[in-house]
């Protein structure tokens, strides 16, 4: 069982040398300019510090996992405010550091070419008013969301859990796009690249692919717009991919190629990259070996507390909430137990925003004595489908999705 | 009574459709023009701090490496052959050891 905190404690650079010696109370008064806000996130082993940024451009206070290229993790408490994430503290994740910072709206084009009938070059115009647009909530998170939490530790980003995000995404549906491309009998894949190039010159392209009937599922959609708005450069601007239900990996950023392939892709980030062992819980033991590999694909369910932090001390009768998603389809229920899972009481679902979203749900505690316990809060998906009670394992740190656990003390 | 619960029904169906279509937007994009920060961090001084800031960097800020937990010196070589093998780092023949010997003296499993 995992013994994360879904909570982070904060502090900040002054308090620690407050802390560190009395002589620092007189550096706190006078604030220096270098004081910074810092987090401890709770990775076993650490180290967990990390800063928390306000310098990157349509970005709020961001835990700074890299600087360059840009890994930014939401600060967990951020999840408590509701099921869609604020475009502003929407997670950021780059492969490569030249990212364009300049994108001209009359003269960005998206190329639709490969095994169709017509290449296309379209127009940023002709996307946003050539054809029919549709709206849809889902869940963003990246392949190595909670990474930090894997024991053995493995390398990689070191997130916490917020490497996920839920927004309201409108744009237009890949399908339309490609049907006006005309695509050949004899597709198989479709594969996505966007803006972003490698630094050294013969590095692989930052590319993904999806096959032609899920490309042409009607849902997976190309999105100008997150939550009502443009996308954040750093999220994407101006096109993103969005694939409902799957892992983040596949969402490229700044799409400006598309490509129907008549044989399957072979390149690096879809057959080396991103990759799982094809076992239950994409699950190994530590130094496993031959273990046959697949593309990472459809993401799994998944619950957090998002109220109370990890060694809260809490009323008797506090309430308790947080959000629950079902991977790659709804939420069909959130239980928790305050018994070390000797027994499940079912949480209230909130609103439905749609089901490859945050849902939230709630709950009143009633702890029956004084004393330390150890929730835990799990999620049931609509294929029936329920995170697992011991976490997974794999080299790449992906698909955490142990039943989540918070201590607390009841008064 | 089971009239009654008919616009409901239609309401929750309406609601659960994932996507709605509809006309072209009237949404509009305007241009956007930004600077990203940069890290002037370098890695901690120590026997071969010069070869891992002079061929590492211009990938990736320090941050990425420092953040990394404690790990074998078998997992450190792995590390820096997967950035010279699969991500094409141009990784002077001579420095590879020098680098792995630098982070599993910095970050080597205890």
């Amino acid at each position: 069982m995992a013994d994360d905190g879904v909570f982070h404690r904060m502090m900040t650079r002054r308090r620690l040398l407050a802390a560190a010696s009395a002589a620092a109370a007189g550096a706190a008064l006078s604030r220096p300019a270098w004081a910074q806000s810092m987090i401890d996130l709770p990775l076993p082993d650490g180290p967990g510090a990390r800063q928390i940024t306000t310098s990157f451009p349509q970005k709020g206070p961001m835990i700074l996992q890299r600087t360059r290229p840009p890994l930014l993790e939401t600060p967990f408490e951020v999840f408590d405010k509701g099921v869609f994430t604020p475009n502003n503290q929407f997670y950021v994740r780059w492969h490569w550091a030249l990212i364009p910072t300049d994108i001209d709206t009359d003269k960005f084009a998206l190329t639709v070419r490969g095994h169709v009938n017509q290449t296309l070059s379209l127009s940023l115009n002709d996307i946003l008013h050539g054809l029919p647009s549709v709206q849809l909530s889902a869940v963003n998170q990246c392949s190595g969301n909670s990474r930090g939490f894997f024991q053995p530790r493995v390398p990689g980003g070191e997130w916490a859990n917020g490497a996920m995000g839920n927004a309201l995404w409108t744009g237009v549906r890949l399908k339309d796009v490609l049907d006006k491309a005309g695509v050949k009998p004899g597709a198989v894949q479709v594969r996505f690249k966007g803006l972003e190039e490698p630094v050294v010159a013969d590095a692989p392209h930052f590319v993904k692919s999806l096959d032609i009937d899920h490309a042409r599922d009607g849902e997976v959609m190309i999105a100008f717009a997150m939550n009502g708005e443009q996308l954040p450069l750093l999220n994407g601007f101006p096109l993103r991919l969005i694939v409902p239900g799957w892992y983040a990996t596949y969402w490229v950023k700044m799409l400006n190629d598309i490509e129907v392939l008549n044989q399957p892709d072979t390149n690096y980030w879809t057959k080396v990259a991103y990759t799982i062992p094809d076992t239950p819980y994409a699950s190994i033991k530590p130094g496993e070996a031959g273990v046959k590999m697949i593309p990472i694909n459809r993401m799994v369910p998944r619950s957090f507390v998002t109220n109370m932090a990890s060694g809260s001390k809490v009323n008797a009768a506090a309430p308790l909430r947080g959000i629950a998603f079902g991977g790659d389809c709804g939420v069909a229920g959130v239980d928790y137990s305050i018994d070390r899972g000797q027994s499940w009481r079912q949480a209230q679902l909130g609103k439905d925003e749609g089901k490859y979203g945050f849902r939230q749900w709630q709950t009143q505690l009633a702890l029956p004595a004084p004393g330390k316990y150890s929730l835990l809060i799990r999620c049931t998906n609509s294929n029936g489908v329920a995170q697992p009670d011991t976490p997974n394992w794999n080299p790449a740190g992906f698909m955490r999705n142990v039943v989540e656990s918070i201590d607390i003390i009841a008064a | 009574m089971f009239l009654n619960l008919l616009p409901v029904l239609v309401v929750l169906c309406v609601a659960s459709t994932p996507l709605a279509a509809r006309a072209a937007t009237t949404f509009e994009l305007k241009s956007v023009k930004i600077d990203l920060p940069d890290s002037d961090r370098m890695f901690p001084e120590g026997p071969g701090s010069d070869a891992i800031n002079n061929n590492c960097l211009a990938c990736h800020s320090a941050g990425m490496v420092l953040n990394q937990p404690a790990l074998s010196k078998q997992a450190w070589t792995a590390e820096v052959n997967k950035m010279i093998n699969n991500y094409k780092a141009p990784v002077a023949p001579e420095d590879v050891g020098t680098i792995v010997d630098y982070l599993t003296a910095l970050k080597g499993a205890k």
